[in-house]
């Protein structure tokens, strides 16, 4: 294990542990974690076991995956722009999620959640894939990412705006921005087989998009198959963000500002990159977590709200030294 | 044009006296009197169908669009806005004013001092400490500054939100409420149609609660507005409580 | 031994033929300048016998699996991309790939050996992207070299570099010729390839116009009909000489 591994492992568990021991109950931290690990009777291992378990499980499993999702992205496509929010494919995986919700799929078999939002994903994926071609330029890139953002933003405000639950047009919000707030254990299942599923098909890319660093021919004569590689790395991403954005909404940014700050310390090879981004993502959700719940408790803010302030300068900073350097 | 002031005109207006409600009150999810509002025409609170229906006296609440009511009073409507009930004392105040505005003052005036009384009947009884939390969607809660907490209150409940210092309403994480273990747990009835904002109401937490607490579903209608119909809410808390303090 | 066997390779693009019917056997030992007017189809020769692009024929490279041919041949594109700032010594061993895990003793002597020819060891630890063009195209030959294949093909290789690393790296190539391994070249110094190529391939009309030793295949009429250009070629104590000397406008009406 490098160094940077242990320091970003030892940093997702300091944030873990915070992320368990804040929030609006008063409990004190020893007493909580001895109530997490031993349970008992009495309010204090319900809110550990059921509210804050796995709202840390859930901002570490999504963390890793938009870290990870954006990483292999980036590597594939060779710029430094994709990121699964930006291009739109949280945004279409959230129209699939509530597709499913609003159209009662999802009532009727539970796993349809997911699925919908698995297929929202993977549609987007494929075509930015597409629309950005092999060598991604930053400007079909972000042009392709405003279209379907845009579309999977109407088209999921119409489908709650149409349902005939007056809540339900208040929830574009989460479904846009993505929140942690009072999810369940229920969640953690519907969510962590598939991005398991999706870590196991992005993970071994690594050589294939190191190769890629050399552009496609390159690759190519190195024994790389490209079918493959983008086969796997559009069925991966739109496992992880799918699952992600099933239970938390979209969340944005993470997949870019990590690997952003990552990768000089791995030498920027896209393979290092992998694992180290799925470390920080899965940091910067919790520390995003932690901070909305420490600044506005009472108010439900949304993640997106945190990453996006944090991520928004960034992209901008990017995308002006993409300019000089020529789109 | 408002759900509640409907409630209150269909109650106190002559036959043939009220020409149209809002299709809220037509809505068995928010409105007491489903049935009766269907007799009625039904409007949606935009100036342009109110005016072509030619009315004398428009009733809106405090809450209604402000531009429509701007647009009809313009238009030479003549427009009396009820301030909604914020307690339960507040009732009979509103049933008077719109039974002014209606002309029928005395039918209201009966209907309010009505009120008073059974209010004051069901508010005796002993306090037997039982708690109870409120709990809608989003995981909202009303404290005894509102119309809600009120008739919790009446009911001979103490509220668990007066506790955590919600005493106007607002969010209540899922862990306080947890924290505070009340007795019974209040939710409303869920909506058709999925919403992320009542998977609440089946989180494993208020699943549990309700396993270890009272669990009672009671139909938001009653609950809503300032009308008689409030008391209902009131007597039906009651008997719960009785029963559970039996318990 | 044969490292590459074409026959009958024909390519079209949209409808166009652009080669056609090639056939072409490289042996060890051998250092062979593809030569050839812009668009006679060099580029495309080579990436069609890799399999890069879909061609009509045979070619016992692209008849390997992606594993055995990437072990069998390295492959220099024309286009000189490194996408991330990595550190040059991780480029070069990018070329290790093909080779697997645990050879790590035999991918470092590797590397080394591909810094060394390429004259690169004082830039090893310095960023790629940060280097200059000709810089960084002796990065990306050095990566090739890593890669440690019998035969090596290499796009307009030298194009770009300064004089003194043109004859150096026609030198390597040379090299690893002496050595016993191939290497095919597409050059457009038709000076520099012949004084270093064991053997010219000239690429015109869609095929194969000429190929043999660098003397016999630059005749002075092969010279006009493929490039249109007159040329002095001399013997000199150093080796020969060959430099392109004036257009010949032979289908401009006006003649």
């Amino acid at each position: 294990m490098s160094r940077l591994t242990l320091a970003l492992s030892l940093l997702v568990l300091a944030l873990a542990v915070l992320s368990l021991v804040l929030g609006p109950a008063d409990i004190p931290a020893a007493e909580g974690l001895r109530a997490l690990l031993a349970g008992g009777e009495g309010p204090v291992p319900l809110v550990m076991r059921e509210v804050r378990l796995p709202r840390m499980i859930l901002a570490i499993v999504i963390g890793g995956s938009l870290g990870l999702a954006g990483a292999a992205m980036q590597g594939y496509l060779r710029n430094p722009l994709a990121e699964p929010g930006l291009v739109g494919i949280s945004g279409t995986a959230a129209l699939g999620a509530v597709l499913t919700l609003h159209t009662g799929l999802a009532a009727l078999w539970p796993l349809a959640l997911p699925a919908g939002a698995l297929a929202g994903a993977g549609l987007a994926v494929a075509l930015v894939m597409t629309l950005a071609g092999p060598r991604g330029g930053s400007l079909t890139l972000i042009l392709a990412g405003i279209a379907i953002s845009a579309m999977a933003g109407a088209l999921t405000s119409l489908v709650l705006n149409l349902s005939p639950n007056p809540y339900a047009a208040n929830e574009i919000v989460f479904w846009m921005m993505g929140s942690l707030a009072d999810r369940s254990m229920l969640h953690v299942w519907l969510a962590l087989p598939l991005s398991l599923l999706g870590w196991a098909m992005i993970l071994p890319l690594g050589r294939g998009l190191d190769a890629l660093t050399l552009g496609e021919d390159a690759a190519g004569s190195m024994g790389v198959s490209l079918t493959r590689l983008r086969w796997l790395l559009v069925l991966g991403t739109a496992c992880v963000v799918g699952a992600g954005t099933a239970v938390a909404g979209a969340i944005g940014f993470v997949g870019l500002v990590v690997p952003h700050l990552l990768r000089p310390l791995v030498g920027a090879r896209p393979s290092a990159l992998l694992g180290a981004s799925a470390l920080g993502g899965a940091a910067m959700l919790l520390a995003a977590d932690i901070a909305v719940r420490l600044v506005l408790p009472e108010r439900d803010l949304k993640l997106g709200v945190v990453t996006a302030l944090v991520g928004a300068p960034l992209f901008l900073h990017l995308i002006y030294r993409l300019r000089k350097e020529g789109l | 044009m408002n759900v509640c002031t409907d409630q209150l005109a269909m109650m106190l207006a002559d036959p043939g006296q009220l020409l149209s409600v809002s299709a809220f009150a037509t809505d068995p999810r928010m409105s007491s009197m489903p049935e009766e509002a269907a007799a009625y025409r039904v409007n949606h609170g935009r100036a342009e169908e109110i005016y072509t229906m030619r009315p004398d006296l428009v009733i809106a609440g405090a809450f209604s669009n402000r531009q429509s009511v701007d647009m009809l009073r313009r238009l030479g409507v003549e427009v009396v806005v009820v301030e909604p009930a914020y307690g339960l004392d507040d009732v009979p105040d509103r049933i008077r004013e719109v039974g002014r505005a209606l002309g029928q003052g005395d039918r209201a005036g009966r209907m309010a001092r009505a009120f008073e009384e059974r209010l004051a009947r069901l508010r005796s009884g002993r306090d037997d400490g039982l708690r109870a939390a409120l709990y809608y969607a989003n995981g909202y809660t009303s404290g005894g500054k509102t119309l809600a907490g009120q008739i919790l209150q009446a009911a001979g409940f103490r509220n668990v939100a007066e506790e955590v210092g919600l005493s106007n309403g607002g969010t209540m994480p899922l862990e306080v409420l947890a924290m505070t273990a009340p007795d019974a747990i209040i939710t409303g009835r869920p909506h058709a149609g999925a919403a992320r904002a009542e998977a609440i109401l089946d989180h494993p937490v208020v699943r549990a609660l309700r396993a270890e607490s009272a669990d009672m579903v009671v139909p938001d209608t009653d609950w809503v507005c300032g009308t008689p119909h409030a008391l209902d809410a009131v007597a039906a808390l009651r008997e719960a409580r009785l029963a559970l303090a039996a318990r | 031994m044969t490292l590459l066997s074409l026959h009958d390779l024909s390519v079209d693009l949209r409808g166009r033929p652009i080669l056609a019917d090639i056939t072409l056997e490289v042996g060890r030992g051998e250092f062979v300048g593809l030569i050839g007017p812009n668009g006679a189809g060099k580029t495309t020769l080579m990436r069609a016998a890799l399999g890069l692009l879909p061609f009509t024929g045979h070619s016992s490279l692209c008849a390997l699996s992606d594993a055995a041919r990437a072990r069998s041949v390295a492959w220099l594109p024309q286009a000189r991309e490194i996408a991330w700032p990595v550190s040059v010594e991780n480029v070069v061993k990018l070329g290790r790939l093909p080779h697997g895990t645990g050879t790590r003793r035999m991918d470092e002597a590797a590397v080394n050996m591909a810094l060394d020819r390429m004259a690169l060891k004082p830039l090893r630890h310095r960023t790629a992207t940060r280097l200059s063009g000709g810089e960084q195209a002796r990065v990306l030959i050095a990566r090739a070299l890593a890669q440690e294949t019998p035969l090596l093909m290499a796009d307009e290789p030298i194009a770009g570099l300064d004089p003194a690393h043109q004859i150096a790296t026609m030198e390597v190539f040379a090299g690893l010729a002496a050595e016993g391994q191939g290497v095919i070249a597409s050059l457009h110094d038709l000076g520099l390839a012949v004084r270093h190529c064991t053997r010219l391939v000239l690429l015109a009309e869609h095929r194969v116009l000429a190929d043999g030793r660098p003397e016999e295949v630059l005749t002075p009429e092969r010279l006009a009909r493929a490039f249109n250009v007159t040329g002095y070629h001399a013997q000199s104590e150093d080796g020969p000489v060959f430099q392109p000397l004036r257009v010949v406008r032979d289908n401009d009406p006006r003649d």
